[in-house]
């Protein structure tokens, strides 16, 4: 038996270099959870591929390695020298695409090595089940070890930023095929109808280009068919009001997507033979695929999704279906209130304390928590004024100035281009975030980085108001590997009649870019304010340490 | 047991045992306070507490009577509290409060434990001001046999400095005083900074007699390690952003706090030294980062 080990361990090696390639798919694939027929019968041919390869040299795996460098270059050649016409852009991101892979694969042995030791152990497990199940039961066996040896040993990249990879884009597509069919045991025919995968729009600078960039021209809704019997009506609402930017800033969206889910809930009715708490999550799925594609989920959408899901899947199996859903409902309204609006008032008590008569204080964008601490600093009879600043394309400073100026208070607008010329008037700066990372980082509306950055430069105190809930266990220590490209479109400005970017896109060398967060190191932040108390940047994986025990 | 008869316990404890920290000095008053006290029932007792450490604050306005006074407070309190007869509770908040005093008493020990290993032989150690554990630090450092000079500033208005010196010498250890405006010239001949505190802030950073911060800056120029040795109940849920922020009444002493009307005029006795200044705290918890010190305090205060 061991002897078998010991061949099986040889062939693995022999086979790794036509092999890495496979793994590495299978270890870049964006989903852990599932593994489609298609994989298993490829976990199965590999297997076979094993036992033909101990017996055969060395020579043709390497001929082949070889063939695929040769073929590497050639598409990058024609890629460059051919006109990239528009018509057919799939062809050229292929190509496109695979030469960064190829480039990649050097800096890639690790994930090689890790192959290969996860190839080993698979073999291994497989030959003792084999040993106990007997000979038949093996080749199912192994593709079962598999999924369990894959998820601890690889962290998967999430599939929306891998826009470059052809495979992980097919893999996407088919996944959100399969979630048109809701629930297993189900009986609804329904013909067609899926989840609508939305293409990308216009040329993406390439550092950006694992991203999706979508045009708000082109909403999803208009490629799902009337009736739409698979995605509940509230979630097309919100996800078309998501893609048009009518709901924006991480609170608004999170309340939304509770309030539809709380609709959702209240219209779902248990399939028969199935039970609420398995049925409700399977639901739920298809929708939360329908919203990332409309626009990509935040940090804090994603936290509550998964409060969400752990609680339906904490009711118990004989609860009936009115209590489920009156218990359901009791958690999502609890929900906002103690991690939204109570929250907001804890911060705002410690916001306060931080405010003293005199005070300067700038702002960037429309950050609802920071525009409540100001009015309720205002209430509370400080003394101060507020200089708000704002950006381009998005402009929402002018909604902050608006509801600031309508409860009475002085303020100041400039552009973001006047920065270094207002700071030596400031006092302090108070600025939002979209989410905290566990690393400390900050991750906020693009400037707010700059923001930061200036007023260190002028040793001005940099407050981040946040909210326990927005905090995510990533780790990013740069704007590039994880964002959201919004509208190029948006970028085009048209002043006394002249629009200059108008045909943007027939110019080959012009790339919009339109980037709508960046990542703010926490050297540059002195003070973060939660409803646990202020605590410095550093502190952050203590919090989510701590919120853990407590769940 | 009256407010004044506190008071006079307090200034008592501190006069008959002049090495003793002041905060270890108030927590045994409120101990004794705790065991006089006549009150009904528990909430009462809380608020005469939450009144003693107030008017304990108002007599010794440093800030480790305040950050020592509601740990202690805590300390007691977070036990479970459910005997139905206050007579065994307030036994159980003694028995707490003894084993607490008791603990912080130790504190100092641990702390010149810890550090004194950090001094090398030869080694030319500069100082700020008069702190008990940087000289049971170096009293340490003495009795391992290890051969260094001290570096000691004046420390105005109250010449706390030459105080230091005098006892250092005691212990035959080579010192010399410097004037606070000869840091910047001093820092390139020594090696190591070492300096006490009188509250440890939420962020990481310190809060000590004036002239501390100042040194901070030097010793960050001149690229040497700037240490600070605190006991625990020095920590205070403080954050300030900058000089400006600490509170007033931490700044001056309490004479002066009633009497003047014009802060504005007096000179504050004290400055806050940010965390991206110090190298390292010893403390009785261990030796920490400043962004440990956040860490700690959740652990202590949540």
């Amino acid at each position: 038996m061991a002897d078998s080990v010991g061949r099986q361990v040889d062939s693995i090696n022999h086979a790794t270099e036509e092999d890495e390639k496979k793994h590495e798919i299978i270890g870049a694939k964006g989903e852990g959870k599932e593994l489609t027929k298609e994989e298993k019968q490829r976990l199965r041919k590999e297997k076979k591929q094993h036992k033909k390869n101990k017996k055969d040299d060395r020579g043709p795996p390497e001929k082949e390695k070889e063939k695929e460098k040769a073929s590497v270059p050639a598409p990058s050649k024609p890629a460059t020298q051919s006109p990239a016409h528009k018509a057919a852009p799939v062809p050229v991101n292929a190509s496109a695409s695979e030469s960064p892979v190829a480039a990649e694969k050097p800096a890639k042995s690790k994930a090689e090595l890790r192959a290969e030791r996860r190839a080993r152990q698979d073999s291994e497990r497989a030959s003792k089940q084999g040993k106990k199940e007997g000979g038949q039961q093996s080749t199912s066996s192994k593709p079962k070890a598999t999924p369990n040896e894959l998820q601890p040993v690889v962290k998967r990249l999430p599939d929306h930023v891998q826009v470059d990879d052809p495979v992980a884009l097919k893999k996407l597509a088919k996944k959100l095929e399969r979630q048109q069919k809701s629930g297993q045991g189900c009986s609804l025919n329904i013909t067609g109808v899926k989840v609508p995968l939305r293409s990308d729009y216009g040329y993406k600078v390439s550092l950006f280009s694992h991203l999706h960039q979508y045009s708000r021209k082109n909403p999803p809704t208009q490629q799902i068919s009337i009736p739409v019997t698979v995605i509940h009506p509230s979630i097309v609402r919100l996800g078309l009001q998501y893609s048009q930017g009518i709901i924006a800033g991480s609170n608004a969206r999170s309340v939304a997507l509770l309030h539809a889910f709380k609709q959702v809930i209240q219209d779902y009715s248990t399939p028969p033979n199935e039970e609420l708490s398995r049925d409700l999550v399977n639901k739920l799925s298809p929708y939360i695929s329908f919203l990332s594609q409309c626009r990509p989920l935040s940090a804090s959408m994603g936290n509550a999704i998964k409060y969400i899901k752990k609680e339906i899947s904490n009711i118990p199996s004989q609860c009936k279906e009115e209590e489920a859903k009156r218990i359901l409902q009791e958690c999502i309204d609890s929900y906002i209130n103690e991690k939204i609006i109570l929250a907001s008032e804890a911060i705002s008590k410690y916001a306060i304390e931080k405010i003293s008569d005199g005070d300067v204080i700038l702002v960037y964008g429309c950050s609802s928590l920071v525009n409540h601490i100001l009015c309720e600093a205002f209430e509370k009879q400080r003394k101060f004024r507020v200089i708000v600043v704002d950006s381009r394309p998005r402009l929402e400073g002018r909604e902050a100035l608006r509801r600031l100026v309508k409860k009475g208070i002085r303020c100041t607008y400039v552009l973001i281009s006047a920065l270094s010329y207002i700071l030596p008037e400031v006092s302090k700066v108070f600025l939002g975030a979209h989410a905290l990372l566990a690393n400390g980082y900050v991750m906020s509306r693009v400037g707010t980085s700059q923001i930061a950055l200036v007023a260190k430069a002028y040793n001005v105190p940099v407050l981040v108001c946040c909210e326990t809930y927005k905090f995510c266990e990533r780790v990013q220590t740069d704007s590039f590997v994880s964002n959201e490209l919004d509208d190029p479109d948006d970028l085009i400005v048209t002043r006394n009649g002249k629009t200059h970017l108008e045909n943007w896109q027939t110019v080959k060398s012009l790339g919009l870019l339109n980037l709508v967060y960046d990542v703010t190191p926490p050297d540059f932040v002195d003070l973060v304010i939660t409803d646990l108390g202020m605590i410095p940047c550093t502190s952050v994986p203590v919090v989510l340490r701590v919120k853990n025990v407590d769940q | 047991m009256e407010e004044a008869e506190l008071v006079e316990y307090f200034r008592a404890q501190i006069r008959g045992d002049p090495d003793v920290a002041s905060a270890v000095a108030a927590i045994r008053s409120l101990l004794e306070f705790l065991r006089r006290d006549q009150s009904e029932t528990i909430l009462g007792l809380r608020e005469n507490m939450t009144q003693a450490i107030r008017r304990l604050e108002e007599t010794d306005s440093s800030v480790a009577v305040s950050s020592g006074g509601e740990l202690f407070l805590r300390f007691i309190s977070l036990t479970s509290l459910e005997h139905p007869d206050l007579s065994q509770c307030k036994n159980v908040m003694i028995e707490r409060g003894e084993l607490f005093l008791k603990k912080i008493s130790l504190s100092r020990g641990k702390v010149g434990k810890l550090c004194h290993t950090f001094i090398k032989d030869g080694a030319k150690i500069l100082t700020h001001s008069s702190s008990r554990v940087v000289l049971k630090v170096l009293e340490n450092a003495a009795a391992d046999n290890k051969r260094f000079t001290v570096y000691v500033t004046e420390s105005q208005p109250d010449s706390a400095g030459k105080r230091m010196a005098q006892k250092l010498r005691k212990l035959n250890i080579p010192v010399m005083v410097v004037l606070d405006a000869a840091v910047g010239y001093i820092m390139e001949k020594v090696d190591l900074v070492i300096v006490g505190a009188e509250g440890v802030v939420e962020s990481g950073g310190v809060i000590n007699k004036i002239g501390t911060y100042q040194m901070a800056v030097c010793s960050k120029a001149h690229n040497k390690p700037f240490y600070v040795v605190a006991e625990s109940f020095k920590f205070v849920r403080l954050y300030p952003l900058n000089q400006q922020d600490v509170p007033d009444r931490f700044k001056y002493t309490a004479d002066i706090l009633k009497t003047v009307k014009d802060l504005n005029q007096e000179h504050p006795m004290i400055d806050y030294t940010p965390p991206s200044l110090i190298t390292l705290l010893f403390t009785d918890l261990g030796v920490l980062t400043p962004s440990a010190v956040s860490d700690e305090l959740i652990k202590l205060y949540l």
